[in-house]
């Protein structure tokens, strides 16, 4: 479990670092690739495809592999049924991602650079997590 | 690129192989979807399974830690300009949203969509949709907060 945790560690280091360096920390770039009626900024499609390429060989990888390296067993998810609540949730999800120029990883990593606001979002995104548990759908 | 003055191509595309590389070593080495949602969840206990807390715990505190050495090595660019109120409008909307549709940008966006997963593709396709759609209305009514 600890050299676990230490992958994990490395994992949330090398993210935040990618997200700094693209300038996804920053909500008014990203809003701007969703502004497509305005002053378009495709930095956002650069780093999906950058981000695609070194996952897509971790498919391939897993794909040949029994177990993970330091763990027992891969836990992925499941890849289908498209159902409404995945297209409600990715709905909300996209709403908010608009509003504020935030997603979950950039809001975290964004405590370090601008902690006041960066806060209030992770806060109330907590509060949604907690919503979401009111919910009949979540078990 | 003069069509984009403030794209950042070089940046955006060695950000994006950092990112996808920590994804490749979550799958790879602890056989989990590095997703920020269900990581930063699952580290404050609002999330039923999943990984082990301590892993994402160590993940979820790794995302500031890395912001934080890019910010002292080149310095970070981010302009934080939107209403305390609409920032936590948004979080509420993205905390749900992220639960309910189980992921957000990097489970769905880069870990499932470097799969081709359906449910993924299908996520990826319609928040990206609805959130053209938000900051386009935004737009419409003038509001820039």
């Amino acid at each position: 479990m600890m050299r676990q945790a230490i992958v994990a560690l490395a994992s949330g280091v090398l993210f935040g670092m990618g997200l700094a360096l693209s300038g996804m920390t920053d909500p008014v770039r990203v809003r701007a690739f969703l502004d497509v009626t305005g002053a378009w900024d495709p930095t956002l499609a650069f780093v999906m495809w950058g981000a695609l390429l070194p996952m897509g060989f971790a498919w391939m990888i897993v794909r040949r592999r029994t177990r993970p390296v330091v763990a027992e067993a891969f836990h992925l998810p499941a890849t289908s049924p498209i159902d409404a609540r995945l297209i409600s949730g990715a709905a909300l999800f996209g709403t908010g991602w608009g509003l504020a120029g935030l997603c979950p990883g950039p809001a975290l990593a964004a405590l370090a650079i601008a902690p006041g606001p960066a806060l209030v979002f992770v806060l109330f995104m907590m509060i949604g997590f907690g919503l979401f548990r009111l919910l009949p759908t979540a078990r | 690129m003069a069509v984009f003055p403030d794209a950042m191509p070089v940046q955006g595309l060695i950000g994006g192989l950092l990112i996808g590389l920590s994804a490749a070593i979550m799958l790879v080495f602890n056989g989990r979807v590095a997703g920020c949602s269900g990581m930063f969840a699952r580290a404050v206990g609002l999330a039923k399974g999943g990984a082990p807390g301590s892993v994402a715990v160590a993940f979820t505190v790794g995302l500031p830690i890395g912001a934080a050495i890019v910010m002292a090595l080149v310095g970070v660019n981010s302009h934080f300009r939107t209403s305390w109120g609409m920032l936590a409008l948004a979080g509420l909307l993205v905390g749900l949203g992220t639960r309910l549709g189980s992921g957000c940008t990097s489970g769905h966006g880069v870990v499932g969509m470097a799969r081709l997963s359906p449910r993924s593709i299908a996520a990826t396709m319609t928040f990206m949709a609805t959130g053209i759609a938000t900051v386009a209305l935004l737009r419409l009514i003038g509001w820039n907060a």
